[in-house]
């Protein structure tokens, strides 16, 4: 014969301790397994305990109106076999609407539309099996707050419910006054769990979604994890003065028929690259890390970071050392449209000497562009902003736009990096630098 | 020599509605079921219940109906001779309905496969019973017992069951019409009887303890109830208070509202002051099972406190309905299948076949405010009815509460002749999670009393058509 110590179980709601209100058992009584031995009050509710064990109760660890700890010893019960412990656990919680509070009841009949809520202001134990509300002196059933949440749904709609394991709480109503129809349940099952709408106040969401990682956007992810774990990254940030850069724009775009190509920041963006290039070759190069070899591009084929339905691509706008601004301008447009309609060819999708990231408006303060491997540097493209600059003697209104890149510090130096970014932010804050044939 | 043991997947005890009907679900669902009992297939219901007192009941109307037309009071301009009642022979056409109805539930038992054992059951374990049976003990083992043993009627310590003290069944058995009755308990089953002797000429007197006949139901609906009585020439007599039989056994002694003692003779007395739950001479003491007030307490699956043990009917609960024990049966087969079900029914419509009948499904107006909805009520008068009137029976109306936001139905009463075959309407509504608009909408057949039902819906939405 063993001992089997049944202790205070955790009620919940952050309580300590219970007091017992009622012992079912008294010393020497033979128990079964899920015979209540005692109920047990919160400032909530009250809980019965019922035993895990057979046997024959030894000792009661309290007197009623007793305070007792969660986890202190409630009962000892003499069992066949070896003795134990065990938290009990509690059945059948009778909750109490308290008087003073009717904000229970308020909440409870809110978040179910269409259903019997409790009786404001009356305490119930539960319902009986009929539905209806019994008495507080009377004990209810286990499924004490059932009547707290009937949906309304016909009874075919329900049994459904039930046989697929469907609370049918989670499912939002379309039809009238809410109610449930088996359309909503194919919706269910299609959608899974909806947000419910505002009415009934907030859910819990359990589903998860798995999606299989795969053609585009798994080379996106291939091919950012070869950068980030083969590319030691050095992000320089610095603003540019856009001010004269966007009245040239708007000039040269004022004269453009409606069916023309506009021009962007972004063509002149380009150019200044190409010049920039020239004087700077080893940022326009390619680093066959596992080779050793490190290929500088006569060439400036350019990637221009484009965002499609399915993802991330970088359509190349080729040899823009070979184009004007216009033309470039023309040319990025075609491509982001063959790339948007996933029309572009495979040439035109790769080759990139170096690349340009641009959100446009939405492009941010500044970003930490990842580089297109093999390549060595990208420019990122920030949001253009109204900015006060000081001039010397006083604020004045500048458009001003930053510029993140970011270089391959294994062949770049941070000095090199400065360098380039100067040397482009000055050919953008004084365009005409830029159509200047050096 | 001992019987051999019966082991079985499901063991039903009681035959009643809700045991018979969850033996023959479980056997349909082809699980291994024995039911036992003690009595007569059918239960309180079929042999002493409901069945017997509707064929009582419809005898005493067509009776009524017959008088007064020889009484040369009908409008229709119908006179017949002066009608003449053999009682016996009433009871024996009762009796045989109730006997096709026995081995009705016999034979679907068997047709499901279903082991029937005649003997009472009492408990050893939760797993166990012993069938004291005419041949001997038989053991039944089980997985799954339901405990189906029904309730009876409440007997008056100072008024016990015996000689001219009558409870329901012997009510329905009595050979002549007492020329005296008294019924004590002015509820639903008193006035049911009480009203069908009154209709077959016995003089009678209902003594409630209450202020109001019917107490269950609200005033309005017993309104019309009440005033039939009275044309009926039965005497109703509340906040009286029964105190026992007189010393030669011929009168009921009672206290009147007044405090008065008084003295109702009579040959009967018929005491209907409530049914309780059966739960001893079973063994109910060797489960302990827990108890909700005087009944067994179960869950939403009508499951007890024991593992394994489910209860279903009047043991567990009011209303003591069998088609609420029914329902519950058919449940408790199901999960006994491996059926995912629980109890999810959004009302139990209830008839009491008084003269008018009542119906009531789903929340009276008070029930409804006193939960705290904010409602809209449509009632609709039968004397506004064509069908009622050509039935010359225009008393009574149809009323139905919905929410006021959502106009959703959240009960449905009626009172008049014959509408206890409207239950069905009613429950379906609530059961649908109707709309007011939705019973406007429904093409309602003319001329019936049915119509009533979609007025008051009408009604309700501020737009009856014929009042």
């Amino acid at each position: 014969m063993g001992e089997f110590v049944i202790k205070m179980p955790d009620v919940g709601e952050g309580v300590a301790e219970a007091e017992l209100v009622e012992w079912h058992c008294k010393v020497g009584d033979p128990v079964r397994e899920d015979m209540v031995l005692a109920a047990v009050m919160t400032d909530k509710a009250t809980v019965e305990i019922p035993s895990p064990v057979t046997g024959t109760v030894l000792w009661l660890g309290a007197e009623i109106g007793d305070t007792v700890a969660v986890k202190a010893p409630l009962v000892r019960i003499q069992v066949a076999g070896e003795g134990g412990e065990a938290e009990a656990v509690p059945m059948a919680e009778t909750v109490t609407i308290a008087p003073s509070s009717p904000q229970r009841g308020e909440d409870a009949r809110r978040a179910d539309e269409g259903d019997s809520p409790p009786p404001l202001g009356q305490s119930f134990t539960s319902s009986d099996s009929a539905g209806h509300l019994l008495p507080a002196g009377e004990k209810g059933s286990r499924a004490a707050l059932d009547t707290l949440a009937k949906p309304l749904a016909s009874p075919a709609v329900r049994l459904r419910a039930q046989e697929g394991g469907i609370d049918l709480r989670q499912v939002p109503g379309t039809g009238p006054a809410g109610r449930i129809t088996h359309d909503d349940i194919d919706q269910f099952l299609t959608r899974g769990v909806q947000p419910q709408p505002a009415a009934t106040g907030l859910a819990r969401k359990t589903t998860v979604e798995e999606i299989k990682v795969t053609g585009l956007r798994r080379r996106i992810s291939e091919k950012m994890v070869l950068a980030t774990s083969r590319i030691p990254h050095i992000t320089y940030v610095e603003e540019i003065d856009v001010t004269d850069l966007e009245d040239l724009r708007a000039t040269m775009n004022a004269s453009r028929k409606p069916d023309q190509t506009k021009l962007t920041i972004l063509p002149f963006l380009m150019r200044a690259l190409v010049k920039t290039v020239g004087e700077q070759p080893g940022v326009n190069a390619t680093f066959d890390d596992d080779a050793g070899i490190i290929s500088r591009h006569g060439a400036v084929h350019i990637g221009i970071a484009t965002q499609t339905p399915a993802g991330l691509t970088v359509p190349v706008v080729r040899h823009a050392e070979a184009r004007g601004v216009w033309d470039c301008a023309t040319e990025v447009v075609r491509l982001a449209e063959a790339a948007r309609t996933g029309s572009a060819l495979r040439e035109e999708l790769s080759g990139s000497t170096i690349t340009i990231t641009s959100l446009g408006a939405m492009g941010g303060i500044a970003t930490t562009p990842i580089i297109n491997h093999p390549e060595v540097a990208i420019v990122g493209v920030n949001k253009i902003m109204t900015r006060p600059v000081w001039d010397g003697s006083q604020f004045i209104p500048r458009k001003m736009m930053n510029l993140s890149s970011s270089f391959d510090h294994r062949v770049v130096d941070g000095w090199d990096a400065a360098t380039f970014v100067q040397r482009i932010k000055a050919l953008l804050e004084t365009p005409a630098l830029i159509f200047i044939e050096s | 020599m001992p019987m051999k043991e019966i082991v079985c997947k499901l063991l039903v005890i009681g035959a009643g509605p809700g045991g018979y009907i969850c033996a023959i679900r479980a056997g349909q669902l082809g699980v291994d079921t024995v039911i036992v009992e003690a009595v007569k297939a059918g239960g309180t219901c079929l042999n002493i219940g409901c069945i017997p007192s509707k064929a009582l009941i419809h005898a005493a109307e067509e009776f009524e109906k017959i008088n007064h037309m020889a009484n040369a009071k009908s409008p229709l301009g119908i006179s017949v001779e002066a009608p003449k009642l053999d009682l016996a022979k009433t009871v024996a056409w009762k009796d045989g309905i109730v006997g096709r109805l026995n081995s009705g539930v016999l034979g679907l038992l068997r047709k499901a496969k279903v082991k029937i054992v005649h003997g009472r059951a009492r408990f050893r374990d939760g797993k166990t019973v012993e069938v004291e049976t005419e041949t001997g003990t038989q053991v039944i083992r089980a997985e799954t017992v339901v405990i189906a043993t029904g309730s009876e009627p409440v007997e008056l310590p100072f008024l016990p069951f015996g000689g001219p003290v009558i409870s329901s069944t012997e009510a329905l058995s009595l050979k002549t019409v007492p020329q005296k009755l008294v019924v004590v308990g002015g509820g639903y089953i008193g006035l049911e009887l009480g009203t069908a002797f009154a209709k077959l000429g016995a003089q009678v007197t209902v003594v409630e303890a209450t202020q109001q006949i019917l107490p269950q139901y609200d005033a309005e609906l017993v309104r019309p109830v009440a005033k039939r009585l009275g044309e009926l020439g039965i005497r109703v007599l509340t906040g009286a208070k029964a105190k026992g039989l007189s010393d030669e056994g011929v009168a009921l002694l009672i206290e009147t509202a007044e405090g008065e003692e008084q003295r109702l003779p009579a040959d009967k007395i018929l005491v209907t002051v409530g049914r309780k739950p059966r739960t001893e001479g079973w063994g109910l003491d060797e489960l302990d099972l827990d108890r909700a007030g005087k009944f067994l307490r179960i869950d939403d699956r009508c499951r007890t406190s024991m593992r394994g043990v489910h209860a279903i009917g009047d043991i567990t609960g009011e209303p003591m309905l069998a088609h609420r024990a029914m329902a519950q049966g058919e449940m408790v087969a199901e999960i006994v299948a491996g059926k995912k079900r629980t109890w999810d029914k959004r009302c139990i419509p209830a008839v009491c076949f008084t003269d008018p009948e009542i119906v009531t499904a789903g929340l009276s107006p008070d029930e409804a405010r006193a939960q705290g909805y904010e409602i809209r009520v449509g009632l609709f008068p039968f004397n506004a009815n064509g069908r009622a009137m050509t039935m010359l029976s225009e008393d009574g109306f149809v009323r139905i509460v919905a929410r006021a936001d959502s106009n959703l139905v959240l009960g449905v009463q009626a009172v008049g002749t014959g509408v206890s075959e409207l239950s069905s309407a009613f429950a379906l509504a609530i059961e649908m999670g109707a709309r007011l608009e939705d019973i406007a909408a429904t093409i309602h057949a003319h001329p019936t009393r049915s119509e009533g039902f979609q007025e008051a819906a009408l009604k309700a939405l501020g737009h009856a058509l014929h009042i």
